[in-house]
């Protein structure tokens, strides 16, 4: 029986795992280690729901609800000095629990404090842009819809920015393979030289480590020399093993091909 | 009627609309000036842009989706095709990332050489950034001497790790080897000559008529402007915000040196151009200090964490269980803790940062790589309209965008 693959999350998984072995934490502390960090935590929740909130690496992480989003930002934007939007994209947590989460990196020049928003949103769910607060969101929330499918409401351009207008898949899920699905086999042929070519140039080669056992043009056939382009596809003449060096090769004292065996059967 | 999707001439490059007399032109992707594969879609009223759409993604990688798939020290190589011009600096910023997410400590002249590694890639960005610009403004003298000294520091950094471009020179929880013996001496010996070849430069751009007159006044971005478009490095330090990550949150040795940070609140090309050759000067006197720094540090230049970082070679060889880490280290990775971190370094292009998601697996779960030149690409947008042709080709130069890193 095939062993099974989980569709769900198609990335690499380790191929051994001790099954005793328990992951560590990364430290989390309690926000009121930091004064800077507890009184912007204090007024956020004044106003907000905060469904979780911790200290982790020197970056206070606040977890809210995904509706908030845009009033929160704008909060920590015009009342509590976070001035800069460094960042924001999303995980995908779809195999889990069906759920994007999405983050805010947040840069407060004045405090030289760091601060991560962080709300989920569910795999058919938008969500506000804050694209008018930063305009750095403009980008980033292009790129998140680029790379998640998670469409963000009033933002100004829609639009894929880093794959072209007409692919199809979104690729930074964890459902869409490494090497690309079958749209992105074809895509390249279809729009150069259309449809009905693909007979003709075949599916583009995604995976550079791929290997064609009957091409003979690109790969060396290691102790099965055969001539370069020929075709063997229907069988290959046997390669005889000969030593070629003059004078013998380096070590070997005495050697007799027609005495050695290939030993075909594992076992012996 | 014309299909795009045939490999026919397809006039894309021009639209004439005959009534409102609006010219749309597309700058790139291959235009020589564009520093990489950005395309612009300018529209144009007589010479003046209305309004501009940066198009990127030709240079998309998918940076991100490989380093799902891959365990940490085998993305490191990766990172050096982002920014490939500083690559150094991408290591860093990655291995600075996963130190601060084990928690790990890293030894003391690692950490110096380190620094002379970072601030040689400054260096290095820099003149690669006077060059270019400078023979986009029809300077053919600066390009050649500044590619002159660039070669030197190509040159060390080859004698230290014998790459040229893509270093990869920068390990997590440390550096793979010492300095050479030559290095210190090289590296000084470019040192004391750099302040004159910096005078060179400044003689011929400072007082150019050619080179004000593109550079002054043009591209003037507000600090407001600056802020809200996720500026950082010089972009932002141009128009008036006084924030270097050296200064502000320092990493690795720089809370020990002593360095200026040049700010400027003139915000066009020309504070830009004045920024990186103070910069210059800033980066030749922490490698001095370095150089010093240096001589009295131990031997040590990896980590000591048995569970994440392989033991020096020396005990690889000798030491059974050395070998049966470092075994277990290179085929399946190390598994760093569950949590996740932001670590933002400044790299010669602004605020480089790498978030990790860590699982507890030996791939990440999510890294999403924060590339300055991705928002200075993106400012664009608000930037050229109102400017005139002539000026997207001083701007795009002195934005100082690599599209390794905006397309990852």
């Amino acid at each position: 029986m095939r062993a099974y693959t989980p569709k769900d999350d198609v990335q690499k998984k380790p191929y051994y795992t001790d099954r005793y072995w328990v992951a560590p934490q990364v430290a989390k502390s309690d926000v009121s280690a930091d004064a800077v960090f507890a009184a912007d935590l204090e007024a956020i929740k004044a106003k907000f729901e905060v469904l979780d909130a911790y200290i982790q690496v020197k970056q206070m992480v606040v977890v809210i609800n995904a509706v908030d989003n845009f009033s929160v930002i704008e909060l920590l934007k015009n009342e509590l000095e976070y001035n800069q939007l460094s960042e924001m994209s999303a995980i995908d947590w779809l195999a889990d629990e069906g759920k994007f989460e999405i983050f805010y990196q947040m840069l407060s020049m004045s405090k030289r404090k760091r601060l991560r928003i962080k709300c989920k949103i569910d795999e058919k769910e938008s969500l506000s842009s804050v694209s008018s607060l930063f305009r750095s969101a403009d980008w980033s929330e292009r790129e998140m819809y680029d790379m998640f499918g998670v469409v963000v409401n009033n933002h100004p351009f829609m639009k894929r920015i880093l794959m072209p207008d007409d692919w199809e898949g979104f690729p930074l899920r964890k459902t869409y393979p490494l090497q690309g699905d079958e749209f992105a086999q074809w895509y390249e042929v279809d729009k150069i030289f259309g449809k009905e070519a693909r007979e003709i140039i075949g599916p583009e080669n995604r995976d550079p480590a791929r290997v064609d056992r009957y091409d003979t043009e690109r790969f060396s056939r290691l102790g099965h020399e055969v001539p370069r382009g020929a075709d063997i596809s229907q069988g290959e003449p046997d390669t005889p093993l000969v030593y070629q060096e003059e004078g013998g090769v380096f070590l070997i004292q005495k050697f007799d091909a027609e005495k050695s065996v290939v030993i075909s059967d594992r076992d012996r | 009627m014309q299909q795009a999707n045939r490999l026919r001439p397809f006039f894309e490059n021009i639209t004439f609309d005959r009534d409102d007399n609006e010219l749309i032109l597309n700058f790139g992707p291959q235009h020589p000036s564009a520093h990489g594969q950005l395309r612009l879609m300018l529209h144009l009223q007589q010479e003046q842009i209305t309004k501009a759409h940066p198009d990127i993604g030709y240079l998309h990688r998918g940076m991100e989706k490989m380093a799902e798939n891959m365990i940490y020290n085998e993305f490191m190589p990766t990172t050096d095709r982002m920014d490939y011009i500083a690559s150094s600096s991408n290591n860093y910023g990655f291995a600075l990332a996963v130190e601060e997410l084990i928690g790990l400590d890293v030894p003391r002249r690692a950490k110096v050489i380190r620094m002379m590694l970072l601030e040689t890639n400054r260096l290095m960005s820099h003149l690669f950034w006077l060059a270019t610009t400078a023979l986009d403004i029809g300077a053919m003298t600066v390009f050649l001497f500044a590619f002159r000294e660039r070669e030197y520091l190509m040159d060390l950094i080859e004698d230290y790790c014998g790459a040229r471009l893509t270093h990869a020179a920068i390990r997590i929880g440390g550096v793979p080897l010492d300095l050479p013996d030559n290095f210190i001496a090289d590296l000084r010996k470019f040192l004391d000559k750099l302040p004159e070849n910096i005078k060179d430069y400044e003689d011929l751009l400072d007082t150019n008529r050619i080179w004000l007159m593109r550079m002054e006044n043009v591209g003037v971005i507000s600090k407001e402007m600056a802020l809200s478009w996720g500026c950082s490095g010089v972009m932002l330090r141009a128009s008036g915000v006084e924030w270097d990550i050296r200064k502000e949150e320092p990493y690795e040795l720089y809370d020990e040196v002593e360095f200026n940070v040049p700010v400027s609140d003139k915000g066009d090309n020309y504070a830009r151009y004045k920024l990186y050759m103070a910069e210059m000067r800033e980066s030749a006197k922490i490698l001095y200090q370095a150089i010093d720094m240096y001589e009295g540090t131990g031997l040590e230049l990896m980590a000591h964490a048995p569970q994440y970082i392989s033991a020096p070679k020396i005990d690889i060889m000798t030491q059974n269980y050395s070998l049966m880490q470092h075994f277990v280290l290179v085929t399946q990775g190390m598994r760093p803790p569950v949590g996740e971190v932001y670590v933002a370094t400044e790299s010669p292009k602004g605020e480089l940062g790498y978030y990790i998601n860590s699982q507890g697996g030996a791939y990440p779960y999510r890294l999403k790589l924060r590339a300055p030149s991705f928002w200075h690409t993106g400012i664009l947008t608000d930037l050229l309209p109102g400017h005139y042709i002539p000026d997207v080709v001083s701007i795009i130069g002195t934005t100082n965008i690599v599209f390794g890193e905006v397309d990852r």
